[in-house]
């Protein structure tokens, strides 16, 4: 299906279109939810999938909100790309399928995105694991 | 996609107790996989982001379900549709959360071998399988038009029916009848709730339906049980939005910028295709949103107007190219009135509508209608 996907791209068609007008309203969503965020800490994430866009706008968001400092990329069923805008506390997030076609795209408004911290559940299994690890390599030392 | 399970083998096998967290957690599925997962299953369900949690603790604690897929008078897009879910559930989780215990057309076991799995998990799931069924049922000379082992579609689906939990009705034909119930309906075609009154009944329309929103469907299922239905009996999660409200070509609409012919200006320019038989705006599907083709495009993006696919008797709307006003005046001269109906209510509600909540639909479809009807 990649494949298929890029003869799509391949093929150089030009369609004018009209804006939705959602292009605005959504960069004003988010600076509200930047200005909430630096206030209460309360984060916010937005589908950006879930609002009609012509064909351009999306690209118009994304260029409109740049690039930051950090980009990160996720490899869970498929990798995903968690990029900071020019805004600090703005993220882009993009997850791709194993076939490394898009299956969701957020901008979430926050301090870390969810997917970067550790999760919680793993903290435990992993000081086991690591603690494991360790005496294992101890035992190995002693034994040579 | 898991070979036994599809064999036919399987009928009772280890997983159905472990709980889907369990057996994510057994395939080492990471935390963030598993997150990653629900969260595509939020933006595909049309949840709000922040049901995120929810849906991760709902599916954390489900069980694989035994699934028994009965495919009727049908054309085999709606499963071909299926197999190009590009989301990781169908190949990943889905079919490895469910136990897709027969489908004919998936299945590798054939003759025999296949109809005795179906008795199998028939059995040993009573009460509990959910049954999926595309295609429509031929009612006429006792059903003679379709049989699958030479049992009439109809009884099999009677007996199926019996021990099912629910009933999911993938795809125009099941849900309502469809091609085969077309005009002059040769067969006696009738959609699965014309004979199945006394089972919850999921209708998936669509022709086929969004691969996306099959999952979707069966993923709600998982997580939330019995989704919320519409008057249709359709999701309102995945069929809550109105093509024409959140259609991409709206501002056209409402400037009263019509596309005349396929090859004009106004089409090469991108223009409402409303004159060209567009049935946006009688029409609720997640096309506009989810899009088709691994999310490329919708028929409205490719220049063709949007024909129904997912409403009770689309093919006998009076032809795909006839405008809409046109089916109730005969003349397109209510184009000029209905062009400004949009504006009152505005693009904006189009933002509304992401966060699950249904737009106002119904205002759009009243006030199309008494413009329509003040032309008369
Ligand atoms: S009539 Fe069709 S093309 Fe025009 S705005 Fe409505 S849905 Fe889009
Ligand atoms: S645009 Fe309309 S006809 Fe086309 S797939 Fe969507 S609902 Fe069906």
């Amino acid at each position: 299906m990649t494949h298929a996907q890029t003869a799509l791209s391949g093929i150089p068609v030009f369609t004018e279109a009209a804006p939705t007008g959602n292009v605005s309203p959504l960069l004003h969503e988010i600076g509200h939810a930047l200005t909430r965020l630096a206030a209460t800490g309360e984060p916010t994430v937005i589908d950006l999938r879930g609002i009609p866009m012509a064909p351009g706008e999306e690209d118009r968001i994304v260029g409109f909100l740049g690039r930051g400092e950090i980009e990160a990329r996720l490899d869970a069923l498929g990798p995903s790309e968690i990029v900071e805008t020019a805004y600090p506390g703005v993220w882009l997030v993009t997850h791709f399928n194993e076939a490394d076609e898009v299956m969701a795209k957020f901008v979430e408004v926050a301090t870390v995105p969810t997917l970067l911290a550790t999760p919680e559940d793993d903290l435990h299994d992993s000081a086991l694991r690591l603690s494991e690890a360790l005496d294992r390599a101890l035992s190995n030392e002693q034994g040579n | 996609m898991s070979n036994d399970d599809i064999n036919g083998k399987s009928t009772a096998t280890v997983s159905t107790d472990m709980t889907l967290g369990e057996q994510m957690r057994a395939r080492g599925v990471s935390r963030r996989s598993f997150l990653k997962y629900c969260a595509a299953m939020a933006s595909m369900m049309a949840l709000s982001p922040s049901m995120v949690p929810r849906i991760a603790a709902a599916l954390e604690k489900a069980r694989k379900p035994s699934v028994i897929w009965l495919s009727f008078q049908e054309c085999t897009g709606c499963t071909e549709s299926l197999t190009r879910s590009h989301t990781p559930t169908v190949e990943g989780l889905i079919f490895d959360s469910i136990s897709l215990d027969y489908h004919h057309t998936l299945q590798a076991a054939s003759g025999f071998g296949a109809e005795e799995a179906r008795e199998e998990a028939m059995k040993a799931h009573y009460g509990k399988y959910l049954l999926v069924v595309d295609g429509s049922i031929p009612m006429k000379d006792d059903g003679v038009y379709s049989t699958i082992a030479g049992i009439t579609n109809l009884a099999m689906l009677k007996e199926a029916a019996a021990g099912a939990a629910a009933i999911v009705s993938v795809g125009t034909c099941a849900a309502y009848g469809g091609l085969p119930m077309a005009n002059p309906n040769p067969t006696g075609a009738v959609a699965v709730s014309d004979i199945i009154k006394d089972k919850p009944i999921i209708n998936v329309p669509g022709c086929p339906p969004i691969p996306v929103v099959i999952t979707g469907v069966l993923a709600h299922f998982l997580t939330f049980g019995l989704p919320e239905l519409d008057d249709l009996g359709r999701p309102t999660a995945f069929y809550g939005q109105n093509i024409h409200d959140r259609c991409y070509r709206r501002p056209f609409y409402e400037r009263g910028q019509f596309a005349e012919t396929f090859d004009d200006e106004g089409a090469k320019k991108g223009w409402c295709l409303y004159k060209l038989g567009c049935k946006g705006p009688v029409t609720y599907n997640a096309c506009a949103t989810t899009k088709w083709n691994q999310g490329t495009s919708f028929p409205i993006e490719s220049g063709h107007g949007c024909i129904g696919c997912s409403e009770p008797k689309f093919w006998d709307q009076g032809g795909f190219y006839r405008a809409l006003s046109e089916g109730k005046l005969g003349t397109v001269e209510g184009l000029a009135a209905a062009a400004g109906i949009g504006a009152a209510i505005g693009i904006g509600s189009a933002l509304l509508g992401r966060s699950g909540q249904a737009g106002p639909q119904a205002e759009i479809k009243a006030k199309l209608d008494k413009d329509l009807e003040a032309q008369k």
